[in-house]
């Protein structure tokens, strides 16, 4: 361990904790303190683990849910789609043989892999968490380092308890500022890839920092982690702190008392130092984030929702004109089009980036006393079974259903429509997901990439709407 | 996984460039839940017909390439998508060495992962082990890895390179776990020392 007097960043004093050894090239036996599992990313892990005669090193370090794949209408009587099935099949299979914990589907716990683990207390400030799935960046935002692995390394996880990884580099965006009424997380954090670019961020750790995003509660800055890696993030993080600790006072696998509070002493060393160096910084000023809508194929191509479809003509750069030109067509948009005058078929609530309790209530908010607009098919698609139950416990429920909205069992659902979730061809859906590529969610779908008080807004009026505008 | 040492094998020719991961296995068969069993999928538009018939012509169907278990092929082999079901595929048909004259990134590291031997010789020294493979089952290429040597079947030896660290692994049947498995005594010792310092580090129980 290099036990350097230099300044370090947050992620430096997360990987150092970790470095079990440092081979000569420069490659590190990194320690992983939790692995999530899932049932689409991890079949071959294990089947690789049985043709080796491996065991699991450590069950007790890993969690196992199904997501992905899972319908989220009522489901007691089992999954009809027979690869859906077997999936789910196979990995409670798996974890029974391995001997992982395991959350089954009728659990009340049940929920997307990045909302159960935070929620559970399962995912701690300074651990290493990783997941057969990119969007385990979402756990960064307890100030975890945390970051998706292909099945190949989900195996080797799973055999070893370790990595072998080289550090990423260091960069650090700063949001400085009070956020505008109407104006949250999501849009921040599309704001930010407006401005670095889906691969503002490759190679790198971002860390948000600044007084918007300490202003943020922990779903916010979930909400922001999470998206890190549309920006080519390896991963996100943010410095625990007293919202950090409150959120995890509690949590059933959080430690209590006397551990507690030790851990949290030990948390409240994490934070970077000052001093500590970024390859890379960024710096955006809060006041001048307003509602984000996305209008192409991925996540950068965003504008203000006051804003209009760029036009391409005015690009030089002839790839990038190409680009959006296709983009354009495929979206069915016109080069210049006021973004409000766009209407929707569907909208999506939901997803690990907007499915936690606090997007419920930005939604249910906004629709009390209003309806779905005629032709517009609403979803809610809280992110967990706890999620729901204290959605139904607040009355949320209600008041979505009376408003038009359905509201469905936990999963990853439209997300990436693995499930019967899907846009048919040419549909176009306000969705507060994270990934609005060609065909993501359902062949032929267009998505708008909307927080959850604009997706309320799009469901109500029947258009991508500024929901300032709605008193 | 299994050591490669010295693999004596009937070779397949296959004289295409830029044969893509969606060649090797398309899309429609990742939704499975086994990296074994894609073997009869290797290269499936080649292999088969609309009607899901073998081509009879195409070399994979023919013996003795039945049992291939070298592959010489063209410039930019594995080039297109990440998915670790082309080597999968590769190895299940009983692959274990690929020739070619260059490799795409990606396959090339997956492929390491699986236990593939990837080789890089110049396009004219392919279309002489080419023709070599083209005589059929007498004619089998010796693969010697701890020589990095290609021996053709009239006894001529063509040097390869390969990375020391990758022909380590690979000689001694080590993936990256068994490579990592080496440092289990470094594992415990942090385990030991993780506990004794973060002792609130919860376990999980459902
Ligand atoms: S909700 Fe979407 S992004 Fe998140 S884990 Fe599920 S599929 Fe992936």
């Amino acid at each position: 361990m290099p036990e350097t007097q230099k300044p370090r960043t947050l992620f430096d004093k997360v990987w150092d904790a970790h470095v079990v050894e440092r081979l000569p090239d420069g490659t590190c036996v990194l320690y992983i303190d939790r692995h999530l599992v899932h049932e689409v990313t991890s079949p071959q892990a294990f089947e690789g683990l049985r043709m080796a005669g491996r065991a699991v090193r450590r069950p007790e370090a890993t969690l196992a849910v199904v997501d992905h794949n899972v319908p989220t209408a009522d489901r007691r009587n089992g999954i009809s789609e027979p690869q859906s099935r077997l999936q789910v099949e196979t990995l409670e299979q798996n974890v029974a043989a391995f001997g992982v914990p395991y959350i089954p589907l009728l659990d009340a716990r049940q929920g997307i892999v990045h909302v159960i683990g935070p929620e559970l207390g399962a995912s701690l400030p300074g651990m290493t968490i990783v997941c057969g799935d990119s969007h385990t960046a979402t756990h960064g935002a307890l100030g975890a380092l945390a970051f998706g692995i292909g099945t190949s390394e989900v195996e080797h996880v799973l055999a070893t308890q370790t990595l072998l990884q080289k550090p990423a580099k260091n960069m650090l965006v700063r949001v400085d500022g009070t956020l505008g009424r109407g104006v949250t997380a999501k849009d921040v954090v599309l704001a930010v890839i407006g401005r670095i670019g889906t691969a503002g961020g490759t190679g790198h750790v971002i860390e948000f920092a600044g007084s918007a995003i300490r202003a943020l509660d922990m779903a916010g800055r979930m909400t922001v982690c999470n998206m890190a890696i549309e920006a080519g993030a390896r991963a996100g993080m943010v410095a625990p702190d007293e919202t950090t600790f409150a959120y995890v006072r509690g949590r059933p696998f959080a430690p209590q008392g006397a551990a507690l509070e030790q851990a949290i002493a030990y948390w409240r060393t994490l934070p970077s130092d000052a001093g500590a160096a970024y390859e890379k910084t960024v710096a955006l000023d809060a006041t001048e984030i307003v509602p984000m809508v996305t209008w192409g194929t991925n996540p950068e191509a965003v504008v203000a929702i006051t804003g209009r479809v760029p036009d391409p003509a005015a690009e030089t750069d002839t790839a990038r004109r190409a680009q959006m030109q296709r983009m354009i067509a495929y979206m069915g948009l016109q080069p210049g089009q006021e973004m409000q005058s766009v209407p929707v078929d569907v909208v999506f609530v939901g997803s690990c980036t907007n499915g936690r309790i606090e997007d419920i209530r930005a939604v249910a908010a906004v629709a009390k006393g209003r309806h779905v607009a005629e032709g517009v098919r609403a979803l809610v698609v809280p992110g967990s079974g706890l999620v729901k139950q204290q959605a139904e416990a607040e009355g949320l429920d209600r008041i979505l259903r009376e408003a038009g909205f359905e509201w469905r069992e936990p999963g990853c659902s439209m997300c990436l429509g693995m499930n019967p979730d899907q846009l048919a061809p040419g549909q176009r859906c306000a969705s507060t997901s994270n990934r609005n590529f060609e065909g993501r969610q359902g062949p032929g779908g267009r998505t708008h990439l909307v927080s959850p008080a604009m997706a309320a807004a799009a469901a109500v009026t029947g258009h991508l709407a500024d929901v300032r505008e709605m008193s | 996984m299994d050591a490669f040492t010295k693999l004596t094998a009937v070779a397949a020719p296959l004289p295409m460039a830029n044969v893509d991961t969606d060649k090797i296995i398309p899309a429609r068969f990742l939704k499975t839940i086994k990296r074994t069993g894609l073997g009869v999928h290797l290269l499936d538009t080649l292999r088969y017909d609309e009607s899901g018939a073998e081509r009879p012509d195409f070399v994979l169907n023919r013996e003795p390439y039945r049992k291939a278990q070298i592959l010489i092929a063209h410039e930019n082999f594995g080039c297109g998508s990440s998915r670790e079901h082309a080597p999968w595929a590769l190895r299940d048909f009983g692959i274990r060495c690929v020739i070619a004259p260059d490799f795409a990134d990606i396959f090339f590291n997956n492929s390491f992962k699986n236990g593939i031997l990837l080789i890089r010789l110049p396009r004219a020294v392919c279309d002489t082990l080419m023709g070599d493979a083209g005589m059929g089952g007498n004619a089998r290429l010796t693969v010697d890895l701890a020589r990095q040597v290609v021996v053709r079947p009239n006894g001529e030896e063509i040097a390869f390179e390969i990375d020391p660290f990758r022909k380590h692994l690979l000689l001694n049947g080590l993936d990256d776990i068994g490579q990592t498995l080496q440092h289990a005594p470094q594992i415990e010792s942090y385990e030991t020392r993780r506990r004794a310092e973060k002792p609130w580090l919860p376990s999980i129980a459902i």
